[in-house]
């Protein structure tokens, strides 16, 4: 029993079952839902969750937070609704440069030894200023193609499904098997020694940035691909949810332990407990309030179950 | 300079003072004393939340409140639902929103430590509870505060603001416990090392709980402040102070790393924070280009005052 899963397998197994769970329990509140159509309308906004949560991941897997992701988020958005939809070199161009930005602000961070709350916090100002610039009233239009893509119907398996375990396969592969992905949980894990390894840690923090703002910014364009338009506020939330996502997931605020499997799996845990609530007929009041509990509980679950783990270990 | 560098709130007070003659030398100096009189209403509820934050803050890495704007709401509603404008249920009206603090700091502590969640994630869940119950206790009415308290709120004393008197004396409180007090030496030794602090014979979870009630009760005093000088709670009214109350800290020289807290500049920071909004008004510049602004002047300040060395 004890051979039988690893610390990294649990990491994944925990949110997985708490997933599975919830699943479970939403199936038997509606069974309509054990459908192609109810998976689907189940999980349809799950996928620029999962991407904004693997986005934050990556920030905090160099032990820093990123409190502009939901600005950030509306801003990809706002940019692909309306340049990208209308002038998609420019569009490209505007994210890119976007990208670059967050690569800045890693090196930035890095140099000036900044806490990277505080300067996300000062640049969610920046990102929805931009977003409201673009535009100051809901509206916009999606691409043709994003919003082909987003709207696909694969055969077995909804397009939002489909697609989350692509997400989770890619991350995984950047972050648990490239290079990179191990030099940069090392620079969460022990900074110095990866320094006296070698590596520049300046040049690791700014790709790190960079990619989670490529991460974020598909969260953005896959948003718009689903709801066909964009406002400046439309994905405020993400900022929490994202961070809860990776929680949710077994990843941990220091020390470099994420799992990008287990955060897709605490972005989709998140989705589905919105549905959860309502087949509940919670009252709306508390809907939000039920959310938390959610939280809690799964959190409790875990903490549990590692307990029992940790007892098993020292058998 | 080393004097200057054992002062970090100097800065804060510094670009405060910048923002403050910039404006006024837009208007030509002919709203001196309302420009003046607002920034100290507006700076003093920061200052108030704010306050508590750097308490939880200097609890050391990780340690945040993000349940403040929901216990602001919270405390505002229910209590200017108790005294339906009656001036006799000020007191009650008072005690209940002090209760709800001191619950909610427990109940938070409570989630950190038996359920070992990170306080970010259990200020955030308990958040979303507190919300909640402000949504259902507020149910629409928009009920007015008791005509005393509500002219107490947005009232002067030789010109100055009744609430940044207010706000003043919490920060008094705050500086002598913080500095002179038992208490304030043990939340910055276990914020340098909760370890060490532990092996020393610190009580450090009574002071860990203590430290997230307080910010909880300061939280709700603000939040009772806030809907009696502004007519009534609305269950939006604390949202803005989720990141004010950081950014003060911030801003005002306190350790995010924890251990290190620095209570006048939170003042400085609360006023800066405001005064940069009021500039940007007074310029006549539309609200995105604003909010890109307010951006980037936090960011500068942070870049020129912060990036001090990390203790290894």
């Amino acid at each position: 029993m004890r051979r039988l899963v690893s610390a990294d397998a649990l990491r994944v197994l925990v949110p997985a079952m708490s997933l599975a769970v919830l699943l479970g329990a939403v199936f038997y509140l509606q069974p309509r839902t054990m459908s192609y159509t109810g998976l689907n309308l189940l999980f349809n906004l799950a996928v620029p969750i999962a991407l904004a949560t693997l986005a934050q991941m990556l920030i905090m897997a160099v032990n820093d937070l990123d409190l502009s992701m939901g600005a950030f988020v509306s801003f990809a958005a706002c940019v692909t609704a309306t340049f990208l939809q209308s002038a998609p070199l420019l569009g490209l161009l505007i994210l890119a440069a976007a990208v670059a930005v967050y690569a800045g602000l890693g090196v930035i961070i890095h140099l000036r030894n900044l806490p990277a709350i505080v300067v996300t916090l000062g640049m969610s100002f920046v990102w929805s200023g931009l977003a409201v610039l673009i535009l100051p009233s809901p509206g916009g239009a999606a691409p043709e193609w994003i919003r082909a893509i987003m709207t696909v119907r694969p055969p077995f398996a909804p397009m939002a499904i489909v697609a989350s375990v692509l997400i989770a396969v890619i991350a995984h592969l950047i972050v648990m098997r490239s290079s990179l992905g191990v030099v940069l949980r090392g620079v969460g894990g022990n900074r110095r020694s990866v320094e006296r390894a070698g590596w520049s840690v300046v040049r690791v923090r700014a790709m790190t940035y960079a990619l989670a703002a490529v991460f974020a910014i598909l969260a953005g364009i896959s948003l718009v691909g689903l709801t066909t338009a964009a406002d400046a506020n439309i994905a405020m939330r993400y900022t929490l949810l994202s961070i809860a996502g990776v929680i949710l997931g077994g990843g941990e605020f220091v020390g470099g332990r994420v799992s990008p499997i287990g955060a897709v799996i605490g972005a989709l845990t998140l989705t589905l407990a919105a549905s959860f609530l309502s087949f509940l007929r919670i009252s709306p009041d508390w809907q939000i309030g039920a959310q938390g509990a959610i939280l809690i509980l799964v959190l409790a679950i875990r903490l549990v179950l590692n307990r029992r783990e940790n007892k098993e270990k020292r058998a | 300079m080393t004097a200057l560098s054992r002062m970090p709130w100097i800065w804060s007070f510094l670009a405060a003072g910048i923002v403050w003659v910039i404006t006024l030398m837009f208007t030509g100096g002919a709203s001196i004393v309302g420009l003046t009189q607002a920034t100290l209403t507006f700076a003093a509820f920061s200052v108030i939340v704010g306050t508590g934050q750097m308490f939880v803050i200097t609890l050391g890495p990780g340690n945040i409140d993000l349940s403040i704007p929901a216990t602001m709401t919270l405390a505002g509603t229910v209590a200017l639902k108790l005294m339906g404008g009656d001036s006799g249920l000020i007191v009650p009206g008072f005690l209940v929103a002090i209760a709800i603090g001191l619950g909610v700091g427990v109940a938070n502590y409570a989630l950190i430590k038996l359920l070992r969640i990170p306080p970010i994630i259990a200020t955030l869940a308990m958040s979303f509870i507190i919300q909640s119950a402000a949504i259902w206790s507020n149910r629409g009415l928009r009920i007015r505060p008791p005509e005393i308290l509500g002219d107490f709120a947005i009232g002067s004393v030789l010109g100055v603001p009744n609430v940044a008197i207010l706000a003043l004396v919490v920060t008094v409180l705050a500086y002598v416990a913080l500095e002179k007090s038992l208490y304030g030496r043990w939340i910055l030794a276990i914020g340098q090392n909760i370890r060490a602090a532990r092996m020393a014979g610190i009580p450090v979870d009574g002071v860990r709980c203590g430290t997230y009630v307080l910010c909880a009760v300061l939280a709700s005093l603000g939040g009772y402040f806030l809907a009696s000088f502004s007519g009534g709670a609305a269950l939006n009214m604390g949202a803005e102070y989720l990141l004010m109350s950081i950014a003060v800290v911030v801003i005002g020289g306190t350790s995010v790393a924890g251990g290190d807290s620095n209570v006048p500049g939170i003042w400085g920071a609360s006023l800066f924070m405001f005064l940069v909004v009021s500039m940007l008004n007074t310029y006549g510049f539309d609200a995105g280009f604003r909010m890109i602004m307010t951006g980037l002047i936090i960011i500068g300040v942070i870049v020129t005052a912060g990036g001090r060395t990390v203790r290894f």
